[in-house]
């Protein structure tokens, strides 16, 4: 019994082109499924899935959730607001009490980067890493590339740029990853107090202005700017922000070809990118959210092939 | 026991068959009215491709055509590994109401074809459904039965069935090997 | 009274850079000082003989910089138990730095220390006293009563000295006592919620970076102040090419600068920290591989002093955990001679000689303390190793309460033999 992803699924860094094509080429088939009358395959009957959510989440977690409901697997929801250090329980003991209530998959989201791949080692369960601190964010890099992929047919030789908050963005490295991994040409631009100070070490192509990564990209993945960071001092003002390195309409328009705009949300409007952008013919952010379901229960259809408990359950009713 | 493989359907053979079920499946709906064909991924869809095609020219009207994808339906899907690629799925019309035939190339168990009617099932309420298959080889371990059969073939335990289509394999030819193999 | 029983140690390889002694001899030791080294010497009547054939017989190694947790974390490590891991681990004496609960930043604390370290009959135990009261980093503590309590340094280490003006107020006060002031360089602004080293690794696995110059910036700011002061700065656990350098710059000029650097910072790089190995989170953070070829090279060439632990034991469930929140810090012990011997003196880099000039002779100097010599008529602490035996990292066989380590499962080669402290057998293996 083995997962061709492995048992869990906790960056795109580890994947090889293979397994990302394979993700990818079993969500576009599952779109169909959200399409349907009844929106519900059995596929992951009798599954237990805990979304364990460590930050506040509305997006990842209602997408996870209904590509869990459409896979018809039983979830349930544990949200921990605060910080794991305020909280009481460690993220150790979490993991024990998981893996003592017999739980086929665990999704999770936490502030610590690592704290999924802490879980996967501690715990027979499948892991999905629905974010890890400024670490990874796997499932939004695939949906990111199923978006470019749906778009472009192919993403060999295509110019993306990723801009904005590169330094605390796992969304960032998931995409560099999985893009470089596909034969995409990848690139960032942003100020360079928000871009990790290894960044050209990571294969990527510096842009310190928008306007010449703008004339440079095939499509722009425009991240949301924590508006913490202007209280921590990385940008003087979002105002200045917007004015220097703000995704805009006028700065679009002197582009040599039309450049596909995506967000992983939520958009700070007026800030990192403006609302005739966002709202504009060349935004996929909508798609990125459709195919976030179906990417998400590929996922979940891929990892359930390494699932001891389940396994042992269709054994005994065959 | 040494290997041994037969030529169930040849090229010629398939092709009267698959007409002779186009046939069949008119006279039994009584005419194309309703009439709904679905494929299972991934040689019935071919073979359906051919039965829509021989109701167009025999009838002068398309029938709508579909493809169904069971991977995510079956019962055997925590047992078997790796994980068994998805298929596409598309049903170009509603099916409420409507006469249904599904098309499968080997029926054997009877277990992929559970699983497809309970994936109609979430696409609506059929009048009626409907099986044809090209090759039935018997050995259903579920009470269920074709309406249309093309050929029908009864092999040793252990033998296998392999259907060909020009579409996939470069050919149409039904072969049956049996002992050795597994 | 084991203590005015004469230990014959026999056969063995004397080696003491201080007496430039390295050759196959005796070491008779009787009452507690060293009575006679080299040479044929016939054993005592009632004499206790050890044979050293095929080992190495050297001053006891002396720890400049360690954790003993006690008081207020006496469940992670006491005094008692440290200095019998020190023992263990070839330590004939260590000093323990002041960040305990409550901190060592008075007379009595001091005492406390010493008392405790006595009553331990393992390793010596020195308190090194606080820079400020409470190492708030605000008002000096009274280095006078300390010293005269028996502190023999002091420093302010787990944290840095922020405040510059303080930093020289400390080096010119310290110069009536003669004693170095130790600090822990790290600009705190710099540093702030890092990790691990600033650099590829620290940008893939989105863990916050420490830069070299957070290191480096309070490094040179140390050394132009003991220019200014005239006092003796000794730089604590240094990790960088950068700071190499600039302690060079400072030497070249006959500045009372003076350096150590910790056996993992000379053997392990920032790619221990790949899986997220809370076992490879220390700070300074563990750096690249460039940083630790400018280390080893400063050791070769005198640039850096003297070798020493850094022994920060944690309880093994406060390690267990996101690499952001688990604490700082390994055990050093029982392994840094091994972990020398494996990286150092193995692939050719120092000879042993320099190595127990880094882990004894030069520690004795610089600190002011007995030991670190074979001299007749010093205090008898010796150390007896086989440089040449294998050995795997077991932390549950270890001595100190701390198993956090990153050298788990690791073959290293050297093992302590036996330890004498004062002529008295503190440590000895079988076989």
């Amino acid at each position: 019994m083995s997962s061709p992803l492995g048992k869990d699924l906790l960056g795109l860094e580890q994947l090889t082109a293979e397994q990302i094509n394979l993700v990818l080429d079993t969500a576009v088939p599952l779109k169909e499924i959200s399409e349907r009358t009844i929106k519900k395959v059995p596929t992951l009957r009798g599954a237990t899935i805990v979304n364990l959510f460590f930050e506040a989440s509305t997006r990842t977690r209602i997408s996870f959730e209904f590509a869990e409901k459409r896979m018809s697997a039983d979830t349930v929801n544990v949200a921990s607001t605060g910080s794991s250090v305020s909280k009481g329980e460690t993220l150790v003991d979490t993991a024990r009490n998981l893996e003592a209530m017999r739980i086929d998959m665990v999704v999770i989201r936490h502030p610590a980067s690592g704290a999924a791949r802490f879980l996967a080692e501690r715990i027979e369960s499948n892991v999905i890493n629905a974010g890890d601190g400024t670490h990874e964010h796997p499932t939004q890099g695939l949906l990111d590339l199923l978006t470019l992929r749906d778009h472009f047919g192919t993403l060999k030789g295509k110019k993306i740029c990723l801009c904005g908050d590169v330094l605390h963005s796992r969304v960032a490295r998931s995409n560099i990853w999985g893009l470089a991994k596909l034969g995409a040409d990848v690139a960032v631009c942003g100020p360079r107090s928000l871009l990790p100070n290894a960044i050209e070490e990571m294969g990527v192509t510096v842009f310190d202005r928008i306007e010449a990564a703008i004339e440079w990209a095939d499509a722009l993945n425009v991240l949301r700017l924590q508006l913490e960071r202007m209280q921590a001092g990385y940008i003087p003002s979002l105002r200045e922000y917007n004015r220097v390195f703000g995704v805009t309409r006028e700065r679009l328009d002197r582009a040599p070809r039309d450049v596909l705009i995506l967000h992983p949300g939520p958009m700070n409007r007026g800030v990192e990118i403006d609302s005739d952008v966002a709202d504009g013919p060349h935004s996929v952010i909508l798609n990125q959210v459709t195919n976030g379901v179906a990417v998400r229960m590929a996922v979940l259809y891929l990892l359930s092939g390494n699932t001891p408990q389940l396994a042992e359950a269709a054994k005994g009713s065959a | 026991m040494t290997k041994s493989t037969s030529i169930v359907l040849s090229a010629r053979a398939f092709e009267r068959t698959v007409t002779r079920m186009a046939d069949e499946i008119v006279e039994r709906n009584d005419g194309i009215e309703g009439l709904v064909i679905v494929g299972i991924q991934r040689r019935g869809v071919q073979i359906a491709e051919r039965i829509a095609a021989r109701i167009e020219s025999s009838e002068g009207s398309r029938v709508p055509l579909g493809a169904l994808d069971i991977t995510l339906y079956r019962d055997d899907l925590q047992t078997v590994g790796p994980r068994p690629v998805v298929g596409k799925t598309v049903l170009p019309v509603p099916l409420d109401g409507k006469h249904v035939v599904i098309v499968d190339d080997v029926l054997f168990t009877g277990r992929t074809i559970r699983a497809a009617l309970d994936e109609l099932a979430d696409f609506g309420r059929p009048a009626r459904v409907g099986l044809a298959v090209l090759i039935d080889r018997g050995g259903r371990e579920l009470p269920i039965q074709p309406d249309v059969v093309g050929t029908k073939v009864d092999p040793p335990p252990g033998s296998r069935v392999d259907v060909l289509v020009q579409e996939l394999d470069g050919k149409d030819e039904v072969v049956l090997t049996s002992g050795g193999a597994s | 009274m084991s203590a005015h029983r004469d230990v014959l140690l026999k056969g063995g390889r004397l080696v003491d850079p201080s007496s430039k002694l390295d050759g196959v001899g005796d070491l008779l030791i009787r009452d507690g000082k060293i009575e006679s080294v080299g040479g044929t010497i016939g054993a005592p009547s009632d004499a206790t003989v050890i044979d050293c054939v095929g080992q190495v017989v050297a001053p006891g190694f002396i720890d400049v910089h360690c954790h003993l947790r006690e008081p207020g974390r006496e469940d992670v490590e006491t005094i008692a138990t440290g200095a019998r891991a020190a023992a263990a681990g070839g330590f004939t004496a260590v000093c323990a730095m002041p960040n305990t609960d409550p901190v060592t930043d008075n007379q009595a604390a001091v005492g406390f220390v010493l008392k405790q370290g006595k009553a331990a009959n393992a390793a010596r135990v020195y308190p090194i006293g606080a820079i400020s009261i409470g190492e708030k980093g605000e008002r000096l503590a009274e280095f006078g009563e300390m010293v005269g309590a028996g502190a023999i340094a002091v420093s302010d280490d787990g944290k840095p000295v922020v405040s510059a003006q303080l930093m020289r107020t400390a080096l010119e006060y310290a110069r009536t006592f003669g004693i170095p002031v130790a600090d822990h360089c790290e600009d705190p602004t710099l540093a702030e919620g890092g990790a691990m080293n600033e650099g590829l690794v620290s940008a893939r696995l989105g863990l916050k970076g420490i830069p070299s110059e957070a290191e480096e910036i309070m490094a040179i700011r140390d050394i132009l102040l003991a220019r200014r002061t005239g006092g003796h700065v000794h730089l604590c656990h240094m990790s960088t090419r950068g700071s190499v350098e600039l302690i060079r710059w400072g030497k070249d000029r006959n500045i009372r600068v003076t350096a150590e650097v910790c056996p993992h910072h000379l053997s392990l790089t920032e790619d221990e920290c790949e899986g997220y190995d809370t076992h490879a989170k220390m700070n300074p953070p563990l750096r690249s591989a460039d940083d630790v070829d400018a280390l080893q090279q400063a050791v070769k060439d005198g640039t850096i002093d003297v070798i020493a632990t850094d022994h920060a034991p944690h309880h093994y469930d406060e390690k267990e955990r996101e690499f952001a929140d688990a604490p700082n810090g390994i055990v050093g012990f029982e392994t840094a001679l091994a972990v020398n011997i494996t990286w150092l003196v193995k692939p050719g880099i120092i000879s042993l000689s320099t190595l127990i000039d880094k882990m004894s002779c030069a520690p004795a100097k610089l600190f002011h303390l007995p030991g670190g010599s074979l001299r007749k008529g010093g205090a008898a602490d010796v150390t007896v190793f086989d440089p040449h035996r294998e050995w795997t990292v077991e932390p549950s066989k270890f001595l100190t309460k701390g198993r956090n380590t990153p050298y788990s499962g690791r073959t290293l080669t050297g093992a302590v033999a036996c330890v004498l402290v004062d002529g008295k057998i503190v440590h000895t293996v079988k076989g």
